[in-house]
Formats: C-alpha cells, sequence, structure tokens
C-alpha cells in the first residue's frame, strides 16, 4: 500500500487514486468479523458440487467415453465449477450489497464526504471482489486437488482466471446497480441473465452439443471464456492462441465494465 | 470569536444548482467568516441541503461562483473535503461495523495511520459520551446516540469547518439538548460550524448569524436578534378562540376589534398572533374592547415570527 500512496493518478475524482485501497480496507474489515465462515462455506460447498456432480453424474457421462481429450467428468467439470462459483459469488457481491451502499444505508455517500471519490468505491469495491473470488477459487482448487480432479499443476493458473471471470462479471453489474433505485432489476437479471449462463456456457457439457444458432451466445459471455481457459489448463491441454483469445475477451468485458461503472456512479452519486 | 476582517471560510456570489428544470437554489449570495456559527434557516425544500452539499464538494454547482478555504470545489474537491467535517442528515453509519470500527475506518477514509486513528476514535467517543457502546454494533443505538456517533465520526479529521444538515431533527428534547452543548464546546474550540435547520430555537441557541431561505432563495440575512428587530415587535400576544356551534372559528368576532391595537396582526388557522412592544397592554385593551378569547399568551418573538412575517406561511407545517 505504501509503494502505491505516491501514485497519482490525475484529476481526483475523475480516476481511481489510492484512496480505492482504503474501501478494500473496509472490506476487509467487514470480512474479518465473518471470516470462518466464509471458510467453511468456501470449502463445503466445492465439495457437494464435485462430489454429486463430478462423482456421482459422472459415473453415467463416463460410459459415454464422448468427452474431448476422453477425460474424466469430474476432471472435465471441476475447473468449469472453480470458475462458475467464484463469477456467482461476484455477481452476488455486485448487485445486493453495492446497492445498499448506494441506496439503503447510504455508506458510500459517507465516504464520499471524505477525500475518496466515487471512482475509488467503484475501484475499491472491485478489488475487495477479486479478493474474495482469489480466497474462493482457492480453496475450491485445494478440494479439487484432494479429489485428484487436475491433470496438470498449470491449474493453479485457473485461480487467475476465475479472478478475471469474477470481475468480468462483477464491473457491468455494477455499473448496472448504480442505475437501480431498488432491487427488482436483480431478480431478472438473474433468472435470466447469470442462472443461464451458468447452465450454457460450456460449464456442464460442451457448447458444441448446444443448437448450433445459440453456439455464437455463448462465444459472447466471459463466463464461456473463462470456463474454457481454466478446463485447458487442469486438463493440460494448452493452446497459447486459444488462451490468448479466452483471456483477452475477459479483459475487454472488465474494461467496458469499468468504463461503464465510472459513468454510471459518477452520475448517480455526485449530482 | 467570529473575526469579520478575516478571509471568508465559505464564499457564495449568485451560486446555483438546477435539477433538469428545477432550480433548487436561486443566485444566493453568502459568507462565513472563520469562527461564526452561520445557519440557513427554512422549511423543507428551501434549498438548504442543495447549498450544504455543494459546499461539501459532493454536487456540482450549476452556475455562480463558490470558494471553500478560498479553494474552487470543481478542482479542489478531495482537498476541501480533508479539511471539512460533515455531519449529512441521514446517518450513513455503518451497521456492518461495531461503533468504534465506523469512527477508525473513516479516519482512514482520510488517509490517517490505524494508531492515530484509533487515538481519535477512542477520545471522541468519550467526547460525544459513547464509550461504554465502543464495540456494540450501531443498529441496536437510539436515534440521539446515532446522530453523536455521526458527529464524532465528522470531527475524525479535526475539520476546521463543520458542515451540519438539520442536525437534531426527529431527536427528542433531552438528546437536542446533549448535541447543541456538545456543538456548543466545539465552537468555543474555534470549530467554524455551518448549519442547516427548520427549527427557530435551533438557529437561536446555535447561531451567529444566519440567512432565512425560502423558495431557493434568500430572503433576511442577520444575527437572530437582528432579525427579530428588524422584522417583528419585541412581543407577540397569541389570542385562541373557542369554536362556535356552526363550527366557525369565532374569529368573526374580532370584527376590526383589534385595529389599531398592533404594528401587525396575523391569522392563522388556530390562533391569532398580535404582533405589538408591549403583549399585557394588548391584551388588556383587547379585552376592554369586548373579545373574549379562550386562551391568552404573551411571549418573546422568535425566529419563526420572523419566517411568518416574510413569507406568510410558518416554518413547520
Amino acid at each position: 500500500m505504501t509503494a502505491l500512496s505516491g501514485v497519482r493518478l490525475g484529476r481526483p475524482g475523475a480516476v481511481a487514486s489510492r484512496r480505492s485501497l482504503r474501501i478494500l480496507e473496509h472490506d476487509l474489515l467487514v470480512f474479518r468479523r465473518g471470516w470462518s465462515s466464509y471458510l467453511l462455506s468456501g470449502l463445503s460447498q466445492p465439495f457437494l458440487y464435485l462430489v454429486s456432480m463430478g462423482i456421482g453424474l459422472g459415473l453415467y457421462v463416463n460410459r459415454s467415453g464422448s468427452l474431448p481429450g476422453g477425460v474424466s467428468y469430474l476432471a472435465y467439470v471441476a475447473p468449469a465449477l472453480l470458475v462458475t462459483q467464484a463469477m456467482m459469488a461476484a455477481s452476488f457481491e455486485s448487485a445486493w450489497p453495492i446497492m445498499n451502499k448506494i441506496h439503503w444505508d447510504k455508506t458510500y455517500h459517507a465516504a464520499l464526504n471524505t477525500p475518496v471519490g466515487a471512482i475509488d468505491l467503484l475501484v475499491g469495491d472491485l478489488m475487495w471482489i477479486a479478493f474474495r473470488a482469489t480466497l474462493l477459487s482457492t480453496l475450491f482448487l485445494l478440494v479439487v486437488v484432494v479429489l485428484g480432479a487436475a491433470a496438470s499443476p498449470l491449474v493453479v493458473l485457473a485461480i487467475p482466471v476465475a479472478v478475471l471471470t469474477a470481475l468480468s462479471f462483477a464491473a457491468p453489474i455494477m455499473a448496472f446497480t448504480a442505475t437501480q433505485t431498488g432491487d427488482g432489476g436483480f431478480n431478472a437479471l438473474f433468472r435470466f441473465g447469470i442462472t443461464p449462463l451458468f447452465l450454457f456456457s460450456g460449464t456442464f457439457f460442451p457448447i458444441e452439443k448446444l443448437p448450433l444458432f445459440l453456439q455464437p451466445l455463448a462465444w459472447v459471455t466471459p463466463l464461456y471464456h473463462g470456463v474454457a481457459a481454466a478446463r485447458a489448463l487442469s486438463v493440460g491441454q494448452l493452446d497459447p492462441i486459444g488462451l490468448t483469445v479466452h483471456v483477452g475477451a475477459l479483459l475487454a468485458v472488465i474494461v467496458a465494465g469499468v468504463a461503464a461503472g465510472r459513468v454510471t456512479f459518477r452520475r448517480r452519486l455526485v449530482v | 470569536m467570529p473575526d469579520p476582517t478575516a478571509a471568508p471560510l465559505i464564499r457564495a456570489r449568485r451560486l446555483t444548482k438546477r435539477f433538469g428544470s428545477f432550480t433548487a437554489v436561486d443566485g444566493v449570495d453568502f459568507d462565513v467568516a472563520p469562527g461564526e456559527a452561520f445557519g440557513f434557516l427554512g422549511p423543507n425544500g428551501a434549498g438548504k441541503t442543495s447549498t450544504m452539499r455543494m459546499i461539501g464538494t459532493v454536487s456540482p454547482v450549476t452556475a455562480g461562483e463558490l470558494t471553500v478555504f478560498g479553494m474552487s470545489p470543481e478542482h479542489h474537491g478531495a482537498a476541501i473535503r480533508a479539511r471539512l467535517g460533515v455531519v449529512p442528515q441521514a446517518d450513513t453509519l455503518d451497521n456492518e461495523l461495531s461503533v468504534l470500527e465506523n469512527l477508525i475506518i473513516y479516519g482512514r477514509y482520510f488517509d490517517l495511520g490505524w494508531a492515530e486513528s484509533r487515538r481519535r476514535a477512542t477520545e471522541l467517543l468519550e467526547f460525544v459520551q459513547l464509550t461504554e457502546r465502543s464495540d456494540d454494533k450501531v443498529e441496536p443505538l437510539s436515534g440521539g446516540m446515532k446522530r453523536r456517533l455521526v458527529i464524532a465520526r465528522a470531527l475524525i479529521n479535526e475539520p476546521s469547518l463543520l458542515l451540519l444538515d438539520e442536525p437534531t431533527t426527529g431527536l427528542d428534547p433531552q438528546a437536542r439538548h446533549l448535541l447543541w452543548d456538545r456543538l456548543y464546546r466545539l465552537k468555543q474550540r474555534g470549530v467554524t460550524l455551518c448549519l442547516t435547520t427548520h427549527y427557530m430555537d435551533e438557529a437561536e441557541q446555535l447561531c451567529d448569524r444566519l440567512v432565512v431561505m425560502d423558495r431557493a432563495r434568500i430572503v433576511a440575512e442577520g444575527s437572530p436578534r437582528q432579525l427579530i428587530d428588524r422584522y417583528v415587535t419585541r412581543e407577540v400576544l397569541e389570542l385562541r378562540f373557542r369554536r362556535g356551534d356552526d363550527e366557525s372559528d369565532d374569529t368573526a368576532q374580532l370584527d376590526g376589534k383589534l385595529d389599531g391595537l398592533a404594528d401587525r396582526v396575523e391569522q392563522l388557522p388556530d390562533r391569532v398572533l398580535v404582533y405589538t412592544a408591549d403583549g399585557e397592554a394588548a391584551a388588556a385593551a383587547a379585552y376592554e374592547r369586548g373579545l373574549r378569547p379562550a386562551s391568552v399568551l404573551v411571549r418573546r418573538s422568535s425566529l419563526e415570527d420572523v419566517f411568518l412575517s416574510l413569507t406568510g406561511r410558518s416554518l413547520v407545517e
């Protein structure tokens, strides 16, 4: 933090400053109160998912032997679930809790009475979401390794992929949250956005099995790219060009989301 | 004590705030001197909060000039906010943190070190008499306690200017007096206070000088005493009349009987206000003229009367 404190990134409020780190500190202070329950659910969730889907459902899937590269269903689905879980947590975190800070408890407004600016709030809370995604993915990876579901040591790189995927959802959703005055929009977002993505982004089966007209839809969703990159790293079937495309797609969505958030945050909070 | 020769901490000229086609603040001029307790008095919707938010640099100025500490809010927002303490209308406290943590993290937003922030937070909880609640969550605190905590939070950066937007709205009398006492002590320490209120007694208690706002404009300016001297008489005689059988409120019996008795007569739905230098004498005269009010009260004029005489309406409906 001290290394960054000398950095000035232009006009205060127009861009993020080192003060976004203060917002991250705030979130870590809240986290400190509940870290044990985070840890517990962070370990039990992947275990339940991997045993039921990877091992239970896998018993039947493996008989057909039709997965690309001939991997087991557990090895196929584990990296995808790792990424998906980070995405789900980040999506939730950028909806209701942010709405609370903007609209219900209005703690953002309290922070804005200090040298902290609107963009610092956006960037600070994105850093917190990245932190949380790192933590969740690391715990998930532990379970993956314990169950022997990863073929390649490169699977550790699934963690940064999961973090990028989490941010590629969090940034646009935070931008959206700043335009809302209640949580009605979130129900639609999750019902018609997040849940279908969770089911049809190549998490549970290859997108090649989707009807032809739906496949291009999968390509433009960030979750598909996150899942594909993590899976390639985990099963050790590395294709550098493919990986670059996947990571590039995630970064593009993050940049677009932050740009949108800069506008909606300022429009909402500085009036 | 306020020093009228010193450069003003806040200076506004033709200051204007518009939201679309709605004008919230319509070209107001005012100065706030260092050490002064300055008030914006007015009903809800008069433009007080919009003015405060522009001073606090969280709301862009639409037109006109505004400087705070000699700096422009547009270009030096963060530098201005670093020296301001703000008590917003809503508490905006963090329900996920304890009372003490609320203050410590706020100090961090001002770049205080953790140890220094904790030291100040502990001291401030003492000052606002919340030390025993340090480790409690915020939610169960009473309204008065939350307000005190918000004031403590606003002081964490040792501001030279404290902005208070309706600091005691919704509090019971005891909680208000405790809060006024803390604000008075801050003023004695040389902190400049700038507050909005729609309570006359609050303005009279706390403000050296104030402006009366109504419908986005400033309609009068001065010390509470000056305003009372200028716009109303020394005393007010309040007469209430029994309602007649036909539900007419019996003010018909007035029928010009108060003419020439007073400087001004104001007829409100529930009572008649007679502005006069000597309330007792006016009451006696009214009785002589055959008026039989159900109740008679003589009191000193207040800022409420000033507002009434300026706008023809009462402050709190």
